[in-house]
């Protein structure tokens, strides 16, 4: 349901500031969300200052380096560094990034404020619960469904049907999109979201699944795909350049296709 | 706490194996009210101005008559399916089913006022004549 104002413990308050590194000619101000769920107090920004000569370009070589060198209490979620694994999604500058491929110059306020991806639990700092998420992924059954016995060698696929899968299987669950969207957020307890939408729709137009009927089947419901109205900020969002609400639109032309 | 998996709390109560009828009909409606609209407000504008009694028998006329029924009826019944999609969005448990109520009853309510008052001028200018 639509939530107008913050609850009360998640109000943020003014955190440390930290001093700026000495001799440091350019450097840039960044403003990061924290929260200790073992203290009990609400959240708070704290402010490091980071000497850019002496950092990588990108948004997590200035969370490592915080770590590294300033805060070594700050959380963060990264693993390969290079916009595969999708861990370091997080909301720069307004926006949902992955922090290993969104440039400190690309951020286009003076100060870089970074907080976890918006309406989610937060298991700390900028790790947001994604057991939801994930479990909506699994209702979707990410996985092929045939009834008919398996070849010997392989699900053989004509090259055209395989080209359909392009702009869907590169999708790395990195829930920069579904947290974007606000159908997502005011409903995310039904509504599926746009990236298990995209799985799902993965999966439906691939030629060698014959479940078609029953994962339409199963969508078919007024929160778990109508929610989409096509808003568009999943697609303006991805880190890796897809476009899920084109993706729901398929969805939605297959299911019309069904009844007229 | 609930000891239910994640699994369980992402599938709830399943599909409701519906939703496809009523976006068709938002579909089906909004085409028709592209349609619609700029000849209700040609039939209207023409009537803007006119006396009282010039009114009754303009609208006694079978097309303004017709196109002002039609774009109230379809009007209404694209209102309310537009209300629905946003008091699912906005609103939970029994608000929700309150003011779905609400908003069939008034769209039903506007399109029985609309019909009464267009055929009231209808039948009216038959007993003049």
């Amino acid at each position: 349901m639509v939530q107008l104002t913050l609850p009360k413990n998640s109000r943020m308050r003014v955190g440390k500031t930290w001093p700026k590194p000495e001799g440091a000619k350019n450097v840039r101000r960044f403003n990061i969300y924290r929260w200790d769920p073992d203290t009990g107090e609400n959240p708070r920004i704290d402010t490091y200052f980071i000497d850019l000569d002496k950092c990588g370009p990108m948004v997590l070589d200035a969370l490592i380096k915080i770590k590294n060198e300033i805060d070594p209490t700050l959380t963060f979620r990264r693993s390969c560094r290079e916009g595969i694994c999708g861990s370091c999604a997080m909301n720069i500058d307004g926006g949902n990034h992955l922090a290993c491929i969104f440039g400190i110059d690309e951020v286009k306020g003076k100060d870089v404020n970074i907080y976890p991806l918006p309406h989610m639990p937060v298991v700390k700092d900028l790790i947001p619960d994604l057991t939801h998420f994930y479990a909506q992924h699994a209702s979707v059954q990410p996985y092929l469904i045939t009834e008919t016995p398996t070849p010997d060698k392989e699900w053989r696929q004509s090259i055209e049907d395989r080209k359909k899968l392009d702009g869907l299987y590169e999708c790395v669950m990195c829930a920069s999109c579904s947290t974007s969207c606000p159908s997502y957020w005011w409903n995310g307890d039904r509504y599926l979201g746009p990236a298990a939408l995209l799985h799902a729709y993965r999966w439906i137009i691939d030629s060698r699944d014959e479940a078609t009927g029953h994962r339409l089947d199963s969508l078919e419901d007024p929160f778990k795909l109508y929610r989409c109205h096509t808003i568009m900020n999943c697609t303006n969002t991805c880190p890796k350049g897809l476009n899920p609400a084109k993706a729901i639109a398929s969805i939605k032309h297959m299911m019309v296709d069904r009844v007229v | 706490m609930r000891y239910i998996t994640p699994l369980k709390a992402a599938e709830g109560l399943g599909s409701a194996h519906e939703g496809t009828q009523h976006h068709w009909a938002m579909t089906v409606s909004a085409v028709a009210l592209l349609i619609l609209t700029p000849l209700f407000m040609i039939t209207v504008g023409r009537a803007i101005g006119l006396p009282r009694e010039l009114v009754l028998a303009y609208f006694a006329r079978p097309f303004p008559a017709l196109i002002t029924a039609l774009f109230v009826i379809v009007g209404m019944l694209h209102f309310i399916k537009g209300t629905r999609i946003m008091i699912d969005d906005y609103f939970q448990g029994g608000v929700r089913k309150g003011a779905i109520i609400f908003s069939v009853i008034f769209g039903w309510a506007v399109i029985a006022a609309a019909v009464y008052a267009l055929a009231r001028m209808g039948l009216g200018a038959i007993v003049v004549l």
